[in-house]
């Protein structure tokens, strides 16, 4: 049998990016932090640049725990989105047309979230991958680091557990 | 805890400029417990088609109100930063309503305070969230 004629690249990419920026444009508090998502293939690089309004400490300056405990979440709960969609963006099942029109998936519920904080976090741009440890039906369980000039040192990391959406229909 | 140290700790937390762009103000502080309310605002919605609040500003309202808590304990000897903050989140907060985080700094030695808290919105009776974290003691 005929191995079917890989799509073009541009026509790939443009799904992708398309399904991706549904999935965290469409969320008002990721725009008010202004996080941004890096893609390369199905890897998900968050970046939370830096802005005076993110400071905790003013003396030291830090970033506040608590903007390091949403960037954290925010990146769990887009990968952990995005891995679970990701064959429905493949195969066309996910309609793009209604995606750009606003009409997201139902995202994931944060049922716990820990943040461990390593290192002060400086006023300097920030970036978070996450790693699905385990998605199954109903649960998932998901990992983030989050660091800033030196990936092997981050400055901070956090273990969520999710509730996954039901199934439509 | 001192009059002094209540006006320290109270302004510390007001001149935060992330608290501050949340629109965070004190209600209560002194004696390792603070209140602290987040009204609701549009910005911050976490989910659009429920308009429910993030958990991520739900988070930061908890770590505020608890770092508070612990710099209004009478054996805190000055500023604290969090090590470790976990959050339940029991239900999303009702649209619309101002969300209230309380926190109580139970323990503390010279390196650890220990810190439990709670957030609610309108009905004080069902919790939105639930904490448990761990801060440093500074300049002690």
């Amino acid at each position: 049998m005929a191995r079917a004629k890989p799509e073009p690249v541009q026509v790939v990419k443009q799904r992708r990016d398309a399904a991706l920026k549904a999935l965290a444009g469409g969320v008002p508090y990721i725009q008010y932090l202004n996080i941004g998502f890096d893609r390369r293939g199905d890897e998900l690089t968050a970046v939370l640049p830096f802005d005076e309004k993110l400071i905790g400490n003013p003396f030291l300056p830090a970033i506040h725990g608590g903007v390091t405990a949403a960037f954290l979440e925010v990146t769990a709960m887009i990968t952990l989105s995005w891995t679970w969609l990701w064959e429905d963006v493949e195969s066309g099942v996910l309609d793009l047309d209604h995606l750009e029109a606003g009409q997201l998936p139902r995202l994931p519920k944060t049922i716990d979230f820990t943040a461990d904080y390593l290192r002060t976090g400086l006023p300097r741009d920030a970036y978070a991958r996450a790693r699905v440890t385990r998605s199954g039906r109903r649960y998932a369980s998901v990992h983030t680091q989050a660091w800033q000039d030196n990936r092997d040192k981050p400055f901070a990391q956090a273990t969520a557990h999710f509730l996954m959406p039901r199934p439509e229909g | 805890m001192s009059a002094d140290k209540t006006r320290i700790a109270r302004q510390f937390i007001e001149t935060i400029p992330h608290s501050r762009a949340l629109g965070m103000t004190i209600t209560e502080i002194g004696d390792g417990v603070a209140v602290i309310e987040m009204p609701y605002d549009a910005r911050f919605i976490g989910d659009p088609e429920s308009r429910v609040i993030h958990g991520g500003a739900v988070s930061t309202l908890i770590d505020t109100c608890s770092g508070a808590a612990v710099m209004s304990h009478p054996k805190s000897p000055a500023g604290t930063a969090t090590i470790n903050l976990r959050i339940d989140y029991m239900r999303g907060a009702t649209p619309g309503q101002t969300i209230t985080a309380r926190a109580t700094c139970y323990h503390i030695t010279r390196s650890v305070a220990f810190v439990r808290a709670t957030a609610h919105d309108d009905d004080a009776g069902l919790p939105v969230a639930s904490a448990a974290g761990t801060f440093t003691v500074e300049g002690g």
